[in-house]
């Protein structure tokens, strides 16, 4: 079993979550609550990685990186080094193939949540970002782990992205997806089995967590 | 302090609030049909709904005005809301949904003050439920109490008691109309349930299809219905056509013939012209029965008539009589049992002229 590439992922993966927390919840909140009438375009914008071919998305990723994109330049001057091929670059990419899987589940359990008591909350004298804090995110819990846990698996588990942008560098980019496929290719089955049933435990796991989270802990339906 | 409110808001194409009245200390019901636009009223004038036009104020604080670009949020305009559903927040308990308009004060004055209205509106005991575990009357009370906790300027309430039976109700109004007694806001009342007219307020603004149709005591916009829905809600059973014939001024009565009979009806005399068709409403509790041709009688109005149905229902014993056309009639089972009423036997029915109402003229 290839445990460096293992902890590489498990870094990669909580590194990803908890940066895509902090930027899916105001997007997801966005899509629940506006009027916009254009609101569907950045819908589907956010969905995108749902239906794009991994390959697609990490060429983009990694033409937007490269020494020559003005974000490749802007960061070789502050850090001395190309972005293309570093974990960084791999963290950023990570974030935008994960996005519609911490944004969808958000954004459905805010929307779910009763608008009267969004009102009730302003008539009670109590602004909107406090009544976010107060009333739709303490009854979005179960959405939001769902949330947490999707990017973390997804990240988990993605290849394309990773190879294109990332390349195959041990302890640097490596993930455990890249090294099964390195494992096959050199015919080192027994590790690559390894890692693979390592990997499918995982995931079970994860799911097994996300679909017992879709029972809501206060049933409002009790309420009349 | 005095609420003043203007409001004009479209809601469709074909339907619009447009009305302006003002509300001193005490409570004032918004008393109308469903549809009627009380609950659009409630929300203009909480915030909660942006009005196209107008201007509401209470005292000299101006929280709305279209012409000035005054609006200010509900979250700034102190002014209490208790919705038709309670809207309270589930996963909180009594206790932590009392307090939270309150986290704006120290702790100590915090609890003081949710001990205190827990106290009045007898609450201390479910304090740590959530809404779910609590009944609907105590649910009730708690969303009274999270709106009074934070000493709004004004309150509104939309239908708040209608899910409760007649003692809850009662119990309720008794409690909010103590704690109003020492504080004398206003408080706007929606409702579309004549008990609660006559239990609550001491003054009815009733409301047709975005307008308010008749302002005044309880009892003399309940007794003077000025539209069918109003006369159906306000429980007049009875509402049909008639076209006046004859205006006796000095009498102070008018005659008129029932639409589509040869029955004549002597109704007050009101502004209908000689000629015009009116509505007229009349309660089936302010009509006599009797099984022979009466004499001697004040009651201007006497029919014959065919019992057509008999129904019975708690305790109250509902006639239907064909006198030309069905008019319905409510009695208590002692007059049913003693004078021996069946259908398909005639009777008298009795009605004084000023037990009809007009409703409208056409």
């Amino acid at each position: 079993m290839d445990w460096t590439a293992i902890l590489l992922t498990l870094k990669l993966a909580t590194i990803v979550c908890a940066i895509l927390m902090a930027l899916a919840l105001p997007i997801a909140y966005w899509l629940a609550f506006s009027q916009w009438r254009w609101k569907f375009l950045v819908e589907s914008i956010v969905a995108l990685p749902l239906v794009l071919p991994p390959t697609v998305l990490g060429f983009y990723v990694l033409v937007a990186l490269g020494a020559r994109s003005p974000i490749g330049r802007l960061w070789i001057e502050w850090t001395g080094h190309p972005l293309a091929f570093t974990f960084e670059a791999l963290v950023i990419a990570s974030i935008l193939y994960s996005l519609p899987f911490a944004v969808q589940p958000l954004a459905s359990s805010f929307a779910l949540v009763d608008r009267t008591l969004l009102d009730a909350s302003a008539t009670l004298g109590v602004n909107r970002l406090r009544t976010f804090a107060r009333v739709v995110l303490p009854l979005s819990i179960p959405g939001v782990l769902a949330a947490a846990v999707l990017s973390f698996a997804h990240t988990v588990g993605e290849f394309g992205v990773v190879l294109m942008v990332g390349g195959n560098l041990p302890g640097i980019t490596r993930t455990v997806s890249i090294s099964i496929y390195d494992d096959v290719q050199g015919l080192n089955f027994a590790s690559a089995n390894q890692t693979a049933l390592a990997l499918l435990i995982f995931s079970f796991c994860v799911l097994a967590v996300v679909y017992s989270l879709i029972r809501r802990p206060w049933s409002v339906a009790a309420i009349s | 302090m005095t609420l003043a409110v203007r409001l004009r808001k479209r809601l469709t194409p074909h339907f619009a609030v447009d009305l302006e009245f003002t509300a001193s200390a005490g409570v004032t019901i918004l008393f109308g049909a469903s549809g009627s636009g009380k609950t659009t009223v409630l929300r203009c004038v909480a915030g909660l709904l942006r009005a196209d036009e107008g201007r509401v104020a209470i005292g000299d604080l101006v929280v709305f005005d279209a012409a000035a670009a005054i609006d200010v949020p509900a979250s700034k305009r102190g002014f209490g809301f208790v919705f038709q559903d309670l809207a309270l927040f589930p996963h909180l308990t009594a206790q932590e949904n009392i307090a939270y308009g309150l986290s704006a004060l120290p702790p100590h004055e915090r609890n003081t003050r949710v001990a205190k209205i827990a106290s009045a509106f007898r609450l201390e005991s479910v304090m740590l439920r959530r809404p779910a575990e609590i009944s609907g009357g105590q649910r009730q009370r708690v969303g009274l109490a999270r709106s009074l906790v934070t000493d709004p300027r004004v309150l509104l309430l939309d239908e708040p008691l209608a899910a409760l039976d007649h003692d809850t109700q009662s119990r309720i109004i008794e409690d909010l109309r103590a704690w109003n007694a020492a504080r004398r806001i206003p408080i706007l009342y929606v409702t579309h349930s004549q008990r609660e007219v006559f239990a609550l307020g001491d003054r009815v603004i009733a409301l047709h299809e975005g307008t308010v149709t008749a302002d005044g005591a309880p009892e003399a916009v309940m007794n003077a219905p000025a539209t069918d829905a109003m006369a159906s809600l306000a429980g007049f059973e009875n509402v049909f056509d008639a076209v006046v014939h004859q205006r006796l001024e000095s009498a102070g009565v008018m005659r008129s013939r029932i639409d589509g009979t040869a029955v004549d009806l002597e109704l007050p005399l009101g502004f209908a012209r000689e000629g015009t068709i009116i509505r007229v409403a009349i309660r089936a509790g302010d009509i006599l029965i009797a099984t022979e041709p009466p004499r001697g009688l004040s009651a201007r109005n006497v029919m014959p008539g065919r019992i057509v149905a008999l129904v019975t229902e708690r305790a109250q014993v509902k006639l239907t009589v064909d006198v030309g056309i069905e008019m319905h009639v409510q009695i208590t089972p002692t007059a049913r049992d003693t004078l021996g009423l069946r259908v398909g036997e005639t009777v008298w029915v009795i009605l004084k002229t000023h037990s009809c109402r007009v409703v409208s003229a056409r």
